[in-house]
Parts: structure tokens; C-alpha cells; sequence
């Protein structure tokens, strides 16, 4: 506890990192793995070729992936960014493709019906209602993000990371470490419990 | 500036290439092919430690199609969210110290969610009309569990087993990073000497054996599949 109250702006100043890197990495992601997803969900090889590499990444070791852009991006925070980010990336696409996939064809027809282009009948109701899926993804994808975001400090951008590793170097200072992963756990619990909240207030249709 | 940096990109992997065509760094206890070994090593020994912790209780809680069992499979999600680098160095730091022996039971902590939720969903969502069947054939609970929900329960397990071991081979090189041996190794010495090429060249050798355990496994999954329909 000592340890907390003379380190506070340090752990601030970690912490913040911190949720820096897991927002821009799942931004990144959502951003990258929608407009991925909707290219792709008409084509079967194509999707399978998408869930193939993001599959591939996805099993590369995080040491190793971020061993392999150290030296192209240098110790920085983009680097970290990238790495988190395609990490990401099979679970994000894999849930937006479940999501669309799961708007059944007679909400499809009537939308039709309405005469909805096909950007609309997407921005309007295929999105809309692949929300859920969507967002079960984001969760996943956030929750281990936060875990993962520690090894940025391979790269000296790992938020919380830094801390635990300064406790390992520091001749295994407990207090350290265990604050370290202790928020670490707090801000995937913090996640957790916002999503939930979310996924209420963006779905209205789901309550009653 | 672009063209800079592929310059660089480009000249880095040829630098690469020398490293892991050079002799030296495939022969010693500091070679690639001793520390291949030993990485492989710790991770068939903790997916084998977490498979036998795991799956007794898994088989028989899902036989029973018990709630414990669900509960269980809520708390190996949970671990999701633990930082691994946290764990590593703590264990490291209890009087297990910085061996051998607690980078296998740190490994075989994050071996055991997958293998146990897939082992325990698999026979839970046995068809209750084949359990049923199979009773009134007169076979008693073990029997069931053992000639019938394992073997259908099988593709499921083994596709728990394939994500354990990858996971296992990814985390076993972050254990390098707090000491413990392994192709890891490689990237630390890299990124502690400044020699870029050893870091990439240790960062492939790893992809490649995280790859080939991932596809490995896939084949045994799909090999399992077709064997379980015929025997039906």
C-alpha cells in the first residue's frame, strides 16, 4: 500500500498507457475487421482465405511478433499498436461475419421490400442487428488485449507491463509486480462490466 | 523515406538469412537446435501435467452434467484475463525461483482453461438420446462415459488440446523473458545486445514452431472427426 501512495503518478502515468494502447488496438481492429468482414462475407473462399491469415497471425507468439517489428517500427508505441491490433483481428472478423451471417432472410427481403439499396439495407439493418455479435467480439478482444498489452514492454510501451517488469528487475519487488498485474485484472474487469452496460444501451430491441 | 525503410526491412532479412544459415548458431547449448529441444521440452511437459489435472475432472463433471462444471469453465475464461508476464515473474519470484521447474507449472496454469472447458462442453453435449440409448443397452455410467461420450466427446478434446499447446509454445517464449530457457532466449540476448537480426531470426524460428504445432494438431482434429462418424 506504501508502495501505491509514493508511486501514484508513476501508476497513473502506466495505467493510462495503458488504456491508450487497448483503445487504439481494438479501434484499429474494429475499424480494419468490418469493412474486411463485409468484403468478404459474399465470397466463401475468400472468408476462409481472411479467417485463414488473421488465424495465422493470431498463433504467432506475441514475443516474437513484436521481436519482428522492432526492428522496422523501432521501440515505439505504433509498433505495440500493430501487434495488439492484429491480434485482434480474428476475433473481430470472425464476429462480424457470424453477426451478418445471422440476419435472417426474411428481415433481408422485407428491407428489400422497403427498397433499401445495399448500403443501406447494411448501414441500417444488417449492422444494426449484428451489433450483439459484434460487441461479444469487441469484449473478448478487449479483455485479452489488456493482457496482452503488457509484453509492449519488449518494445518499452506496455503500460502496466513496465511496472511489473520494474518489479522483476528491481530484485522481484512484490508490491511492484503484484500491483502491476493487480490492475491489470482490475482494468479487464472494468472492461467487462462497461460492455455489459453497452450492450444494454445498444440494443434496445433485445430488453423488456 | 518509404524507400528507406524498405531498404532497411530488405537488408535486415538478408541479415537474418546469415544468422540462421550460420553454423555456430546451430550447434552448443546456446544453438538454435538444444534450445528448440528444450522449448519443446517445457511444453510437452506442461500440456501433458495440465492434460492430467484436466481432464479427469472435466470427463466426469460433464458425464454429470454437473454446474460445477460450467462454473469451472467461467473461471478458466476469466484467467483470459490475467497479463501472463504478470504470473511468470511471480512465480518466478516465490521459492520456486527463476528454474525449470516454475516455468513448467506456469505454463501448465495457462494449459489447463482450454483443455478443461473443451473436455468438459464435449461429453456434456453427448446427445442425451445416444446416453440413453446406450443405458438401455445396459451399460453402466463408466462404460458410457468410456465407450461412448469420450469418443464423441473426442474431436472437441483434441481441438482443446490444439489450443493449449499453442498457447503453451507462445507463452513458454515470454518465459525466457524472466529467465527460463527456450527459443525465447533468442529474442532477449537480440534485444539486449542491440542485434536485430538474432531477434527476428528467434522471432521466425518461434512463428515457425507455434505454426507447425498449430497445424499438426489441426490434422490430428480432422483425422479424429472422420474416425468417430464411422464408428457410429
Amino acid at each position: 500500500m506504501d508502495y501505491v501512495r509514493e508511486n501514484a503518478d508513476a501508476l497513473r502515468a502506466a495505467t493510462k498507457e495503458h488504456v491508450e494502447l487497448v483503445l487504439l488496438s481494438v479501434g484499429f481492429g474494429l475499424l480494419l475487421s468490418i469493412p474486411l468482414a463485409v468484403m468478404v462475407r459474399d465470397h466463401r473462399r475468400l472468408s476462409t482465405l481472411l479467417l485463414g491469415v488473421t488465424g495465422v497471425i493470431y498463433t504467432i507468439p506475441s514475443l516474437a511478433l513484436f521481436a519482428l517489428l522492432a526492428p522496422i517500427t523501432g521501440l515505439t508505441l505504433t509498433t505495440a499498436v500493430i501487434a495488439l491490433t492484429a491480434y485482434t483481428l480474428l476475433i473481430l472478423v470472425r464476429n462480424v461475419l457470424a453477426g451478418l451471417a445471422g440476419v435472417s432472410e426474411e428481415v433481408r427481403e422485407s428491407a428489400r421490400g422497403m427498397g433499401l439499396s445495399r448500403t443501406g439495407m447494411l448501414l441500417r439493418v444488417e449492422l444494426p442487428l449484428a451489433v450483439p455479435a459484434i460487441l461479444a467480439g469487441v469484449r473478448v478482444a478487449t479483455v485479452s488485449t489488456v493482457a496482452l498489452a503488457t509484453v509492449g514492454v519488449t518494445v518499452a510501451h506496455g503500460g502496466l507491463g513496465r511496472i511489473i517488469f520494474l518489479g522483476f528487475r528491481a530484485n522481484l519487488y512484490h508490491a511492484e509486480i503484484l500491483t502491476g498485474t493487480a490492475l491489470c485484472v482490475l482494468l479487464a474487469a472494468i472492461a467487462e462490466g462497461l460492455f455489459l452496460g453497452i450492450e444494454w444501451l445498444a440494443t434496445p430491441w433485445a430488453r423488456r | 523515406m518509404a524507400r528507406d525503410a524498405l531498404g532497411a526491412t530488405v537488408s535486415l532479412a538478408g541479415q537474418t538469412v546469415d544468422w540462421l544459415l550460420d553454423g555456430d548458431h546451430w550447434s552448443g547449448s546456446e544453438g538454435i537446435p538444444h534450445r528448440l529441444l528444450v522449448h519443446v521440452g517445457i511444453s510437452a511437459a506442461a500440456v501433458g501435467l495440465a492434460a492430467l489435472v484436466a481432464l479427469p475432472p472435466a470427463l466426469l463433471l460433464g458425464h454429470a452434467r454437473s454446474r460445477w462444471g460450467s462454473a469451472l469453465v467461467a473461471v478458466g475464461n476469466a484467467t483470459r484475463a490475467l497479463p501472463v508476464l504478470g504470473v511468470l515473474i511471480i512465480l518466478a519470484s516465490t521459492s520456486l525461483g527463476i528454474s525449470t521447474r516454475s516455468t513448467v507449472l506456469a505454463l501448465t496454469l495457462f494449459a489447463i482453461p482450454p483443455l478443461l472447458s473443451n473436455a468438459f462442453l464435449g461429453v456434456r453435449d453427448v446427445d442425451p438420446d445416444v446416453v440413453e440409448a446406450a443405458r438401455g443397452n445396459g451399460m453402466s455410467g463408466m462404460q458410457v462415459l468410456r465407450s461412448v461420450e469420450l469418443p464423441l466427446a473426442l474431436p472437441l478434446i483434441a481441438a482443446g488440446l490444439r489450443t493449449s499447446a499453442v498457447q503453451v509454445v507462445a507463452t513458454a517464449t515470454l518465459a525466457a523473458y524472466v529467465g527460463g530457457g527456450g527459443l525465447g532466449q533468442f529474442i532477449n540476448e537480440g534485444f539486449a545486445r542491440g542485434d536485430e537480426p538474432e531477434t527476428v531470426a528467434g522471432g521466425v524460428v518461434v512463428a515457425l514452431l507455434a505454426l507447425l504445432v498449430e497445424v499438426s494438431l489441426g490434422l490430428l482434429q480432422h483425422r479424429l472427426e472422420p474416425a468417430v462418424e464411422t464408428r457410429l
